[in-house]
């Protein structure tokens, strides 16, 4: 009964906006698939168990993490990565308060950091330091300290609160 | 390093995840949200399994009441329970759990029966669940069957469940009107495994204590609770040093964690007494 099991699965997804199907190994994560396969680099695999947010990607409108996700569970799902959101400038405004703010220094923790970023963000709520830094509590950076990428984050909440009252 | 698989299929329903289960020799392992499985996997701690992913059952998701009882589906996720209206109004001690499991990337994918059946001793689902008097609700080949959560617990990393079974629910009492639910924990970091946690539960029949990172599994401090009942504080604290063993390790030395446990309650009760005054 056990060929009831797959070691290589079907899947079809979105990912960046555009339609993927693909073969995938039973035991390869999302961020092997979307590096290795698909090429997109952006995110990083690093700890590999799900405690530095290096891997945060958008699946299905949440940030999750890449490499506690299996490729084979993405059957049907919209995939986002920092590429596709750098394409449709979704995050431009808080790209650029980066590096306005010094918020990268190496840059490898950044496309997760953004992701992670833009969930808090697109709440709508202004959220305080202490809330921002509560919800990047799961996205290490090695460089900057964190106070720059707090510094952006706010900045960005504030321009877009205050967009929105115009 | 790399997860190995041994294969994997994707579960339709409940009855075909049990086919599957009971199909795979003994090599089956459910995949709900992954965000211990996985982690595991990546790190060659569990390998070759036949992976029955459930995570697409939709019917396994969701809270609802029924009478006096709240239920929450087995794949609920972490963000769900702890956005949820019903279970903040009649389950506030969950609520208060999410904001201390994990971080939010890992709460929008973790489930609260995967958590359950995952039984770290760390974790804060499984002690709420005692705390709270629940039932877990499982199916297998021989139908479905309720384990009250006093039994479900048994050691590190392992329950009452079957290996051909199903974690498909947790059910509980809908709190009384004054009934007051308080979760304190130490960790190191925000998001990480506590230290020590306790859940304190006063509802009319009495108190309810329970901790987690005490001990191989999550435990009911009934010496502390029955002290509580009597209104006395310090006798609780003396019944809950003897009722836990806790484990030194890299973490926290095992006398470190037996004084933290009593700080806990102390900081609990004056929270009560707060919350009643
Ligand atoms: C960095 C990090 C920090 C974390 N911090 C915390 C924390 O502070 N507190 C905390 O409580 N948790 C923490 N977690 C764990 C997280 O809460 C997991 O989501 C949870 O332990 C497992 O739920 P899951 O749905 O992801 O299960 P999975 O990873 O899919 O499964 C875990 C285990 O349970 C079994 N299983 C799952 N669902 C079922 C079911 N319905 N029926 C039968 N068996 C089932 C699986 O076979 C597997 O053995 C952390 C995880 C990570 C990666
Ligand atoms: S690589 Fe996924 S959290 Fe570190
Ligand atoms: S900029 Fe280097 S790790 Fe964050």
């Amino acid at each position: 009964m056990t060929e009831m099991f797959r070691d290589k699965v079907d899947v079809s997804l979105t990912v960046n906006g555009e339609p993927v199907e693909a073969r995938v190994p039973a035991g390869q994560h999302m961020i092997d698939f979307l590096r290795l396969e698909l090429g997109l680099t952006g995110a990083h695999a690093s700890c590999e168990h799900g405690v530095c947010g290096a891997c945060t990607i958008r699946v299905d409108g949440d940030a999750v993490r890449g490499c506690l996700m299996l490729a084979a569970q993405a059957d049907g799902a919209e995939v986002w990565t920092i590429e596709g959101l750098t394409d449709t400038n979704a995050i431009s405004d808080l790209q650029d308060a980066f590096v306005a703010r010094n918020a990268l220094q190496c840059g490898y923790c950044t496309p997760g950091m953004l992701v992670a970023a833009e969930e808090l963000l697109s709440k709508g709520d202004l959220p305080s330091r202490a809330e921002i830094r509560e919800h990047l509590s799961g996205n290490y950076c090695r460089c900057t300290g964190y106070e720059a990428i707090i510094d952006a984050v706010e900045s960005v909440a504030q321009g877009r609160a205050g967009k929105g009252k115009a | 390093m790399k997860a190995s698989a041994g294969g994997y299929a994707r579960a339709e329903s409940v009855g075909h995840a049990l086919d599957l289960l009971a199909g795979s020799d003994g090599q089956g392992r459910v995949l709900a949200g992954g965000q211990s499985l996985i982690a595991a996997m990546n790190m060659r701690l569990s390998f070759g399994d036949l992976l029955v992913d459930i995570s697409k059952l939709s019917e396994l998701s969701g809270v609802v009441v029924e009478g006096d009882t709240l239920r929450i589906g087995a794949l609920t996720r972490h963000a769900q329970v702890g956005a949820d209206p019903l279970a903040k109004t009649h389950a506030p001690l969950l609520t208060d759990a999410v904001s201390h499991i994990a971080h939010a990337a890992i709460r929008n994918r973790g489930t609260i029966g995967g958590a359950l059946a995952h039984a770290d001793p760390a974790a804060e689902f499984p002690a709420c669940a005692l705390a709270l008097g629940s039932t877990i609700h499982a199916e297998g080949p021989g139908g479905a069957r309720d384990i009250p959560a006093e039994d479900f617990f048994e050691d590190v990393f392992t329950t009452a469940l079957n290996e051909d079974e199903i974690l498909t629910a947790i059910s509980l009492p809908v709190a009384e009107e004054d009934e007051v639910q308080i979760l304190e924990e130490v960790a190191r970091r925000s998001g990480d495994y506590a230290l020590v946690g306790l859940c304190l539960v006063k509802r009319t029949a009495g108190h309810r204590v329970s901790l987690f990172s005490v001990g191989p599994k999550p435990i009911l401090a009934v010496g502390a609770m029955a002290a509580l009942d009597a209104g006395d504080l310090d006798t609780a604290l003396d019944a809950l040093s003897a009722e836990i063993d806790p484990p030194s390790d890299t973490q926290a030395s095992a006398a470190y964690r037996r004084h933290l446990a009593g700080v806990l309650l102390s900081r609990a009760v004056a929270r009560l007494k707060g919350d009643t005054a």
